[in-house]
């Protein structure tokens, strides 16, 4: 390693291991406040305010009230639709994410690296742009949406179009966790399995899913999150029929619609909840994860 | 290594053939169905429904407040990732955790709030009403929701860039006599443009998509402000199904276009990146 300077005869790895204190990689003074400040203003405003405002505003008429209007027959109704369709998607999206990573990180195929990039398309789409795409193919007006409501499908305006769009919406989710981590992984422990007699199935349920389970579990979580918050392309699906077709998002938008704050930020507060949590749980499995 | 797993590892097969199959029947189908629906108009028909005044005056407002809330984003994401790397301050590892937040909060949840904070007597609007800003039912309200959106991924490109920096380069610019900033500007910089780069396009990307929340915060007026989702969402309600498929195939044009441009970005960051 070359020194062009004689006051620093130390490794660029140890002084980074010191960093901040080096000399000459200190700020002015100043600039450090203003830096600093800058940051509690942005972070205050943009995020920390607004999430105390949630609870605030959820919780201004009193404990009571806010349980009063959480008890609400459509709200409630919206919470568990919300707890039926986001599992369902997120179970879908991880049987997909397996079997995705598994031909990807496993095989060399023709076509590979257009898959890859085919899996991340859905993130990309604008979600009212989404819930159209399934709502042209399977709504009433498409011939395909005439020939499942002739043998007794809804889909569309219905809990099935629910999960499609939620589906869709966090389509890569679990596939772009798992992808990297099985390709890290190596291929050492499943060939001693298979070589030792293990079925392909046995293979997978002994070695392979136990060592993705971290990986997978955060796929799920932030899956799951994306999942319960959706919002655009369930709105084009959904019909919007209170008791029915809201979902806990939807239920948000209709009340604050009905100038019923208090109970659009009671909804809200439940929604913010589960954001927080997939927060914890992230942090706390990106330490295991991390570790191995 | 490959050719070997391929004939002894199981499940080839099976799982290339879900994987595909799964992926025609919920995305690639459905795109091609819009497309396909969008083409069914005469050349002439989709001009008028997806280049008309109004959708046109969309197309462009959703641009204008994506571009701003990501050009916003790439001056605030620097400064927030060059404090939580650089210095030690109380509460930082609450601010770092808070970063992500965007991207867990739904945005049914962001819009209402923001609405709500910003109105004209909101928490915040109280102040910002007296000396003119109005915040709520306008584009300033677009663009600050957009920048609440898009902040993470800024914050998160150059953050591990920066906190991998070398030492050295600094340490000899300052020795040789370079100011703090001619050393910020002409050694740190250039590493840090493919980060800041990566994070304004994801930013940009995540705010052209952007449709719950600001749903909530903007008054959705045509010419005014309706974005093109919301244009999309209202043409739906009339029932007029091809020119929403009209404006939905030009929005998807735009994500290809950006999807592409965030992959080359990425490559061409990729060497700079340690």
């Amino acid at each position: 390693m070359s020194n062009e300077s004689s006051e620093a005869p130390i490794s660029a790895a140890t002084l980074n291991s010191f960093q901040p204190r080096s000399q000459a990689r200190e700020d002015p003074a100043w600039v450090r406040w203003l830096l600093v400040g800058t940051t509690y203003l942005v972070i205050g405003l943009l995020v920390a305010v607004p999430l105390i405002h949630v609870f605030h505003q959820a919780f201004s008429a009193g404990i009571g009230e806010y349980f009063r209007k959480l008890g609400d027959r459509d709200t409630l109704h919206a919470i568990f639709l919300t707890l039926m369709v986001s599992p369902v998607a997120v179970a879908m999206n991880v049987v997909f994410g397996l079997a995705a990573a598994w031909a990807i990180a496993r095989f060399q195929f023709p076509g590979r690296t257009v898959l890859i990039s085919l899996i991340d398309l859905p993130m990309s789409i604008s979600p009212v742009v989404a819930g159209l795409v399934l709502m042209l193919v399977l709504g009433l007006q498409s011939p395909v949406g005439q020939w499942l409501r002739d043998h007794g499908w809804q889909i569309i305006f219905a809990p099935p179009g629910l999960v499609l769009a939620t589906a869709f919406i966090t389509f890569p989710l679990v596939a772009r966790e798992l992808l990297p981590l099985l390709e890290s992984e190596g291929v050492d422990e499943e060939m001693a399995a298979l070589s030792l007699g293990a079925s392909g199935w046995q293979m997978f349920w002994r070695v392979t899913l136990p060592n993705l389970r971290w990986g997978l579990l955060y796929g799920i979580i932030l899956c799951n999150a994306r999942a319960m918050g959706e919002f655009g392309a369930v709105h084009v699906v959904s019909g919007r029929i209170s008791g029915q077709t809201d979902t806990l998002p939807l239920r948000v938008e209709k009340l604050f619609q009905e100038y019923d704050n208090p109970g659009a930020f009671a909804a809200a507060s439940v929604l913010t909840l589960v954001a927080i949590l997939t927060l914890i749980g992230k942090s706390v499995l990106e330490r295991k994860v991390h570790r191995g | 290594m490959k050719t070997i797993t391929r004939r002894v590892l199981p499940g080839f097969g099976l799982s290339l053939g879900y994987t595909v199959t799964y992926l025609s029947l919920l995305v690639l189908i459905p795109l091609a169905a819009c497309i396909l629906r969008a083409t069914n108009l005469t050349l002439e028909e989709f001009g008028r429904a997806a280049w008309s005044p109004r959708a046109r005056a969309a197309y462009w407002l959703t641009f204008e407040c994506a571009f701003w809330a990501a050009a916003i984003n790439l001056v605030l994401g620097l400064v927030v990732a060059w404090t939580l790397v650089r210095y030690r301050f109380p509460l930082k590892t609450l601010i770092d955790a808070l970063v992500d937040v965007p991207l867990a909060l739904p945005t049914a949840v962001t819009g209402l709030v923001y609405a709500n904070l910003y109105v004209s007597d909101g928490w915040l609007g109280q102040f910002l009403s007296p000396l003119g800003l109005e915040v709520a039912y306008t584009r300033l309200g677009i663009v600050l929701v957009l920048v609440f959106t898009g902040f993470p991924f800024v914050v998160r490109s150059v953050q591990p860039v920066l906190a991998e920096l070398d030492a050295e380069e600094e340490e000899a610019s300052a020795v040789m006599g370079a100011s703090r900033w001619v050393t910020f500007r002409h050694v740190m910089f250039p590493h840090l443009l493919p980060p800041l780069l990566s994070g304004f396009t994801l930013a940009f990307a995540r705010g052209v998509g952007e449709y719950g929340s600001v749903v909530f915060i903007s008054s959705n007026i045509p010419f005014k402000t309706e974005i093109a989702a919301v244009l999309i969402r209202s043409r739906l309600e009339e029932f007029a199904y091809r020119e929403a498929a009209a404006v939905a195939v030009v929005m998807l044009g735009f994500s290809f276009v950006l999807l592409t441009l965030i992959s080359l970005v990425e490559r061409w960051s990729q060497p700079h990146v340690k």
